[in-house]
């Protein structure tokens, strides 16, 4: 009992300082890199260079707050709360379609409205999948065995995705591929994981040929030169891209954020830090978020249960699968969708939710047993 | 609790490595386009983000032989609108409608029309694009530009031409020294945000215009002066249908004045001179423009007339077909073939010698030496003066002689050239030739291109002209002009007579075709001084209302001019 007691006092003194600084070094960066590539669109709007920086600082000191709630708070009393987050979620997501809540921007109601805030429920039904499906397995881990149990996980995940989809595809891919890659870690198996990649794969495309105002984006993916207008957005973040060069233009001194990459503090921000940056400047940003999964990976490795385990598989996917399809949609590797670059791309909601889940995984790093460590 | 197994390590260190070849894949993909089409596209980028605006180089001037400026530049404005820079477009059209004076339709029609930019006015003055510069409108942009000023208005209109709105020579001494006179536009490349708006601070590419050539031209301000308003009094007097007159150096073929009465004012070349009023704004109208604009010393030609005589003369003397002492007797008529031909002076002039014949302006007497002559040596005779060739004068448009061919020359044909009808030549061939025959005999080239000189005054290019090869003996030369000299003291070009100075000179009166409609030309060629000429003027005065004979009406007018410009010159 009493060795059990040093312990205890041990591992709450545990902290991933190493995570911690990489993710300060990365929001630093992120907030320069906000100002150079919003300063002339915040100018031009609203005569005030700093006005999406502004609300970015004010979004990431809102979410300290949550951040430090999940670290403080052990994270195993949301075992608990599972099912009840998941429920709220739902409601949340299907709030953005009740008029005088949902408000709709750029002909897409991905917003709701309650008094003075303003939020994107999707971005909280990230965060909610990965509780609630941590909750799920670490409940059943013995039945991951089965590919069956595996799909009816999943089943569970159709209602909020479908509500997601309906009004953003990208977010609900995002979740599918949450949850799938928590799935995967949970089971022994790799084949079923080649079989719903592959019927994944198969829904997308299907989806696409069939929604006809997606199809324009295969066209503009393929020939985005001779796809006008649907080609624009690529086009204009290639010619970002490509006059980056080795070392790039200099911070600060893009020319294509000044009104020709649209979006190019959101979606498009890579773009710009590239052009600025160039080839060495984009390389560090995707080795930093490496180096952040990396962390993740080893608390996840030496979290001591499988829920924390899992809960930190999940926000590790969640930034792997964004990082990625950020980068491969800017640079036209795959067709143009909207994703935002974690930590760096402007957006409220999603830095609120991004540090929650950075305090969830912070917390989860607090529960670390020091001698079974291993990296 | 569940614990956290090595499998699921292992799982995880495999979703890691996929995320990080997902990773390597991207930079590879990064590489790709920024290494490898990295060209490509910061080409296109730079395409996008870059204006090129253009410095505007002024053109080069054209100066008389003594310097007085004769086309010079004006700062002017271009008025042009960017369309996605524009606040308030109805604001916008109503001042430039206002300010230009345009159609609000057409002023409409660009503001709205969407493109990187759009012009709406050149050539507008300095203190109108600085009024629209002062309405600080965005989106109107006023760039400087130079116009083309004459400052003499209408002094030698035909010989200068005009520029269009492009500062391109249109007409005139501008079209063909356009090359020396155009100057190299600058530009400045700067970098523009999506909307067009120039960055600050960023890199401006700039290139510097390179101002045109001035063009020294062999003119004289104060003969061309004085030769116009000679040529204005005259047509003024007689009502003629216009009035040419040509001031040349016979030795070297530089041309000190060429008039063509009625001129038009270069400043304002669109404008129908009084004369042809009734038609602006009419279909005809752009025919009128045309019909102002030519250079009838150069792109008409018309009979000769008498002044031609010099050319027989001189093949007679070359031949050795007369000589000075030769009596002739004129009955008022000759008989060719079956046609009589008669003369001026239908009651004959008796019996005189070559000389007075020449005095006389005696038709039969110079049929006779035609007719001596033969068509064959008399054809190869205007061939070897150079009759046949254009002079090459330095204007563009310049007319070619109208000539029979040599087999349809029969003896008619051969009698009524002998006295310059029934062919047509311009009257700067005419002038070059009697030039060319009363040098000395070297077929001399009329210009007025003199020199080239850059804007700081030094002269980059000297213009040469090579005398042209020999046309007639220096003797015959000479005798022609002992003959010529007696015609203007003693004979028909008495009026041009001057105390005091050695003219020599032939009247020509020349009925233009149809004969029916009894139109006339009046012309005069005299040169000073005799012994060795330095100037030659032609005067042509076409339709002369009342006395049509050139030795009556048109030889005063040459006299004027010699008293003026004899001093001068000397």
């Amino acid at each position: 009992m009493a060795k059990q007691k040093t312990q205890r006092k041990r591992a709450a003194s545990y902290f991933d300082y190493n995570m911690l600084f990489i993710l300060i070094v990365l929001i630093g960066f992120g907030l320069v890199m906000l100002y150079s590539s919003s300063s002339y669109t915040a100018t031009n709007k609203f005569g005030d260079s700093a006005y999406y920086l502004r609300t970015q600082i004010k979004a990431f000191v809102l979410g300290l707050v949550p951040m430090i709630f999940f670290i403080a708070v052990d994270y195993r009393v949301w075992k608990k709360f599972g099912i009840l987050i998941y429920l709220m979620s739902f409601l949340l997501c299907f709030a953005v379609f009740i008029p005088g809540l949902g408000v709709e921007r750029n002909n897409s109601t991905r917003w709701i409205k309650i008094g003075p805030i303003q939020f994107q429920p999707s971005e909280f039904a990230k965060l909610a999948i990965i509780i609630f499906l941590a909750m799920v397995i670490d409940r059943i881990p013995k039945q991951m065995n089965k590919t069956k149990n595996l799909l009816k996980v999943l089943v569970m995940l159709i209602p909020i995705c479908g509500v997601i989809a309906y009004s953003n595809l990208s977010t609900a891919i995002i979740v599918v591929g949450i949850a799938v890659c928590m799935l995967f870690v949970a089971s022994p198996k790799y084949k079923p994981f080649f079989g719903i990649a592959a019927g994944g794969v198969a829904f997308v495309v299907l989806f696409i040929s069939l929604a006809t105002y997606r199809g324009g984006r295969i066209e503009a993916w393929l020939h985005p030169e001779t796809a006008g207008d649907k080609g624009y957005q690529t086009m204009q973040g290639l010619y970002a891209i490509g006059s980056g060069k080795l070392f790039g233009k200099g911070l600060g001194a893009s020319l294509q954020k000044l009104g020709n990459v649209p979006e190019s503090m959101n979606d498009m921000i890579f773009t710009i830090i590239c052009e600025e940056l160039g080839l060495f400047g984009a390389i560090c940003v995707i080795l930093l978020y490496i180096l952040l999964l990396w962390r993740m990976m080893v608390i996840a490795n030496n979290a001591r249960d499988l829920f924390g385990s899992l809960l930190v598989t999940g926000v590790m996917s969640h930034i792997a699968i964004q990082v990625i399809l950020n980068i491969a949609v800017v640079t036209n590797t795959i067709p143009n969708t909207g994703v935002t670059l974690p930590f760096i791309s402007y957006g409220g909601t999603s830095v609120v939710f991004l540090m929650s889940e950075m305090g969830l995984v912070l917390g989860v790093s607090r529960g670390i047993r020091l001698e079974t460590m291993e990296e | 609790m569940e614990r956290n197994l090595t499998r699921y390590r292992k799982k995880r260190y495999v979703m890691f490595m996929v995320i990080f070849f997902c990773a390597i894949g991207l930079c590879g993909r990064l590489v790709y386009l920024m290494v490898f089409r990295s060209e490509y596209y910061s080409t296109l980028a730079t395409d996008l983000q870059q204006r090129e605006r253009s410095i505007k180089a002024a053109r080069g001037r054209i100066l008389d032989r003594n310097g007085v400026v004769l086309a010079s530049n004006r700062s002017v404005c271009t008025i042009s609108v960017i369309h996605n820079q524009i606040k308030d477009p109805e604001a916008v059209i109503a001042m430039l409608v206002e300010e230009l004076g345009l159609s609000e339709e057409r002023v409409r029609k660009r503001v709205e029309k969407y493109s990187s930019i759009e012009r709406i006015a050149s050539n507008v003055d300095k203190e109108t694009g600085d009024r629209i510069l002062a309405y600080g409108y965005s989106g109107v942009k006023v760039d400087e530009d130079y116009k083309r000023t004459y400052p003499y208005g209408t002094l030698a209109s035909k010989v200068l031409g005009f520029t269009g709105g492009d500062n391109q020579g249109i007409l005139g001494l501008e079209v063909t020294y356009d090359s020396y006179l155009q100057g190299e536009n600058g530009t400045i490349l700067t970098y523009t945000d999506a909307r067009g708006i120039e960055v600050k601070n960023a890199v401006e590419e700039r290139i510097e215009p390179k101002n045109g050539n001035d063009l020294v031209t062999t003119l004289d301000y104060n003969i061309q002066m004085y030769c116009m308003q000679a040529a204005q009094k005259a047509y003024m007097q007689k009502n003629a249908d216009g009035v040419e007159i040509i001031v040349m150096n016979p030795q070297n073929g530089e041309i000190y004045a060429m008039v063509d009465y009625p001129e038009y004012d270069l400043n304002e070349p669109f404008t129908l001179i009084e004369d042809y009023k009734m038609y602006a704004g009419t279909a005809e109208e752009n025919k009128y423009q045309n019909q102002m604009w030519r250079n009838w010393c150069v792109s008409d030609t018309y009979e000769p007339g008498s002044i031609f005589k010099t050319v027989t003369t001189a093949a007679s003397l070359e031949e050795k077909l007369v000589s000075l002492d030769e009596h002739f007797y004129c009955p008022g008529y000759i008989v060719v073939e079956d046609r009589r031909i008669r003369c001026h002076k239908t009651v004959g002039h008796g019996s005189e010698d070559f000389k007075q014949a020449l005095g006389n302006s005696c038709n039969p007497v110079f049929i006779t030496l035609g007719l001596r002559l033969g068509a064959e040596r008399y054809y190869n005779y205007m061939k070897q003066f150079g009759l046949f060739s254009k002079t090459g004068i330095d204007l563009p448009g310049e007319a070619a002689t109208i000539m029979h061919s040599l087999d349809a020359i029969g003896q008619v044909e051969l009698a009524t050239m002998s006295f310059g009808q029934s062919f047509q030549i311009t009257p700067i061939q005419m002038a070059t030739t009697v030039s060319s025959l009363i040098n000395g005999g070297h077929r001399v080239t009329p210009h007025f291109g003199k020199a080239v000189s850059s804007t700081d005054g030094s002269t980059k290019e000297v213009f040469s002209y090579e005398a042209g090869k020999m046309i007639c003996s220096e003797e015959t030369s000479l005798t022609i002009r002992t003959l010529l000299q007696y015609v203007v003291e003693e004979g028909g070009g008495k009026k041009a007579y001057i105390e005091g100075y050695e003219i020599g000179g032939k009247t020509a009166t020349s009925q233009t075709l149809p004969r029916s409609d009894h139109k006339y030309i009046a012309s005069f060629v005299g040169f000073a001084p005799a012994g060795e000429p330095n100037v030659l003027v032609m005067v042509i005065i076409r339709n002369p209302s009342g006395i049509y004979y050139g030795g009556t009406i048109a030889a005063p007018v040459a006299r004027e001019i010699f008293e003026n410009i004899l001093p001068y010159l000397e």
